[in-house]
């Protein structure tokens, strides 16, 4: 398993929130409001329909990580909350980016690609689009590597985490 | 299971009285409307207010005074928003409140539709909670979840926005069962109110080895209904107790452990002791930055523990050394039980006791002596409107220097009698307040106190309160000046004085008072100020304003400077001598 560095700036919560209209604005709002950094946010269902997931990026320089917890834990509809602790999630993030891919440097492009576990999604003329599954610090990485060939546009979703299984889970 | 057929506005109004609803404040109109129609069917009362703010602080004095949730409903857009400034006030003041909003129809919300405005969007930092009701058949279980989520935990508004459509009886979309059996569904909602048992042993444990703790009490306190718990506690363990703004009543300023208000305008004792304490025992105190003054010089030596039900608040502001997540009550009794089981500790106050003893002979609160050609002095004032009404009466501030003279100078003996906009100091609270009062309270005396500029923000509810008779009385301190900014602007800004001077004779508060069906008195003469109270309380059958013209260049002592630290206390002139 490739386990990227923690970073211990940002921590991660998984917030299973009512699945009702205007829970997202509650959220935001009170990061807002209270002065709280968000360096990432997800949304989606969950296999419940009455709930959602949110996996909200904390940056840790604007509050501490209690405070953010606690003034979450206090909205009517957030039902859980769980803290995963860099060292003990798994992360993933999804890219997809369309980059320029004159003939002669397609080789050194899809190379690169393999290399990192990634896919092409489609080809044109003289660009590629491209999609990257990973630790957001790969993510971060390949898109360093990326830039050099000249990228036209990139969507990221923002990381979506779970606990590190135990042992005997 | 059996069900009634009946409309969203009946199944409104019907489950209104399920909660024991007894009073409604509010004002209709067209989105509203529909409910208003069952409303003349039912036994709740509906107090026609003349402004919408003055119906959510009337519901924010009746929860005050009578422990029970305030409700007010409104009609949307204007309605609402002009309902924002209350629910603000409630919100910072977890003041139990329920406000029903009306709302465009579901169809129309989200077009721009007349009178349609975005209320749970505005209302959702100001209130506890607050829902946007669809349909029709949900209102019963909306509505009995709002009541559990302002009267439960850290208590706080909450609003219930309805849509039209769903309670007018002309709509089909209003069509709904009525059933006795209304499940709640609040998944995410635990107000957990247990104490952890270790938590108060370690608090003991604080407890009886501190030499100069203090009990820093706050609103919470009342809240909880603690406030005999609290007495158990300081008598038993015979710690001094400072009550903060919010919880003035919460322990009584008769008894010998009672130091009085603490922070930016508390007596010198209470801060002092705060400040030289070893140990601060918060409990339903939030360390407002009206009391800590500069955080990093408040009570530097000081331990904390601090009791609270909303764990965002522990370790919000100051880091507790020992934090308590629980109601107050619970966990002062069980704090009792732990102390009487293993001991009160042995440490040696002696010392400390007369420290506190010595600073309160040497700083009292004290003001300079009345000269004839004066104006009144607003602090006597107070002095003989406490002196002259009964024990228990209830007092309401508006919120300025005439709020923190009635702060100082009133002697509170019993909690729920004082009543102020603590949290987000709201001129003109005071009227409406009083009234709310009142309403839940009618046996008891209600006397508001009042500013010349919080006057005119809302004593058009005064009309209210003589229509409706709540004969409350109003005691305007008239200084001509939005005195608590003019003392602002002659302390810290030169004495260049900018936009604070109302006006010496306009508007003549005595005619207006009358005009508005109340009984009205000027006194301008100390010689007079007792007859004039004396009458006011004899009457009860309409309400009493009295103008008292008082003098402008009375300010509030003692002062915390804002951004200096508690140490630096300002002490009025005639203390200014005195060996700290
Ligand atoms: C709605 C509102 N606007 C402005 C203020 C700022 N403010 C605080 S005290 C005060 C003066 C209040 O004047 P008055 O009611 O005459 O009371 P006084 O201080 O003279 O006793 C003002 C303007 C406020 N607290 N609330
Ligand atoms: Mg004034």
């Amino acid at each position: 398993m490739n386990v990227a560095e923690p970073d211990y700036r940002y921590h991660t919560l998984v917030v299973t929130v009512e699945n009702k209209s205007g829970v997202l604005a509650r959220v935001a709002g009170l990061f807002a409001r209270r002065g709280f950094n968000i360096e990432s946010l997800a949304v989606a269902p969950t296999d419940d329909d009455r709930f959602s997931r949110l996996t909200i990026v904390v940056d840790l320089e604007s509050a501490p990580l209690d405070q953010v917890v606690k003034q979450l834990d206090k909205l009517v509809n957030v039902v859980e909350i769980r803290e995963l602790h860099p060292g003990s999630a798994v992360e993933r993030e999804l890219m997809i980016v369309t980059v320029e891919a004159e003939p002669d440097r397609r080789d050194e492009l899809v190379e690169q690609l393999d290399r990192a576990g990634g896919k092409v999604l489609s080809v044109g003329a003289d660009r590629m689009m491209l999609s990257l599954v990973g630790p957001p610090k790969r993510i971060d990485e390949f898109e360093n590597l990326l830039r050099p060939f000249g990228i036209v546009e990139l969507q990221r979703t923002g990381r979506v985490a779970l606990a590190v299984l135990d042992e005997d889970a | 299971m059996t069900t009634t057929p009946m409309d969203g506005g009946q199944a409104l109004i019907r489950a209104l009285e399920n909660e024991g609803v007894d009073l409604l404040f509010g004002l209709p109109g067209g989105a509203i409307l529909p409910v208003y129609d069952p409303l003349i069917d039912s036994s709740i009362r509906h107090v026609l207010v003349r402004h919408e703010q003055g119906a959510g602080h009337m519901a924010s004095g009746y929860a005050h005074a009578t422990g029970r949730p305030g409700v007010l409903m409104v009609t949307s857009g204007p309605g609402a928003t002009n309902a924002v400034t209350a629910l603000c006030d409630a919100h910072l003041d977890s003041v139990p409140m329920v406000c029903i909003t009306g709302q465009v129809p579901v169809g129309a919300i989200g077009t721009d539709a007349f009178q349609e405005c975005d209320t749970t969007g505005i209302t959702m930092s100001v209130t506890k909670h607050n829902f946007l009701v669809t349909e029709a058949q949900d209102i019963p279980r909306v509505v009995k979840e709002a009541f559990h989520i302002a009267t439960t935990g850290r208590p706080g508004p909450v609003l219930v926005d309805i849509p039209k459509d769903i309670v007018d009886p002309g709509n089909p979309a209003s069509a709904m069962e009525w059933s006795d059996d209304i499940e709640m569904d609040l998944p995410g909602y635990n107000p957990d109110t247990g104490v952890d048992k270790a938590d108060i042993a370690a608090a003991a444990d604080l407890i009886r080895s501190a030499e100069r703790p203090v009990l820093y009490v706050g609103g919470g306190i009342l809240k909880a209904r603690a406030a005999e718990a609290l007495r158990q506690l300081a008598e038993l363990t015979g710690i001094h107790v400072v009550t903060t703004l919010m919880a003035r009543g919460a322990f009584p300023d008769s008894h010998d452990l009672c130091l009085g208000m603490p922070g930016m305008h508390g007596n010198f004792t209470a801060v002092t002791a705060m400040q030289e304490a070893d140990l601060l025992v918060a409990l339903g105190a939030r360390f407002d930055d009206r009391v800590t003054g500069r955080l990093d010089g408040f009570a530097p030596d000081a331990r904390i523990v601090h009791v609270d039900i909303d764990s965002a608040e522990l370790g919000k502001v100051r880091r507790a050394d020992v934090a308590i997540r629980g109601d107050c009550r619970v966990a002062i009794e069980a704090l009792v039980a732990e102390l009487q089981a293993d001991g009160l500790g042995d440490a040696d106050r002696v010392a400390w006791r007369s420290r506190v003893s010595g600073w309160q002979e040497r700083f009292p609160l004290v003001y300079e002596a009345w000269v004839p050609g004066q104006a009144l002095k607003p602090q006597y004032v107070i002095e003989r409107l406490r002196d002259l009404s009964p024990d228990d009466t209830i007092v309401a501030s508006g919120v300025g220097q005439h709020q923190m003279w009635a702060s100082q100078y009133w002697n509170f003996d019993h909690p729920y009698t004082w009543i102020n906009s603590g949290g987000l100091g709201t001129m003109g609270y005071a009227i409406p307040a009083a009234i709310g009062a009142k309403a839940g309270m009618p046996d008891r005396m209600v006397w508001a106190i009042d500013g010349d500029g919080c006057f005119q923000m809302t004593a058009q509810e005064l009309v209210t309160a003589t229509v409706e008779g709540f004969p409350i009385k109003v005691a305007l301190l008239n200084n001509s000046y939005l005195g608590m900014v003019r003392q602002w602007q002659e302390m810290f800004y030169d004495e260049r004085y900018s936009e604070v001077f109302l006006s010496k004779d306009v508007p003549d508060y005595k005619m207006w008072a009358q005009s508005m069906g109340c009984e009205a008195m000027r006194v301008d003469d100390p010689d007079e100020i007792d007859a004039a109270i004396t009458k006011a309380n004899e009457i009860d059958d309409r309400p009493v304003v009295i103008d008292f013209r008082v003098m402008a260049e009375e300010k509030v002592y003692p002062m915390v400077p804002s951004g200096a630290t508690n140490s630096d206390l300002v002490v009025p002139p005639l203390q200014a001598d005195q060996p700290r």
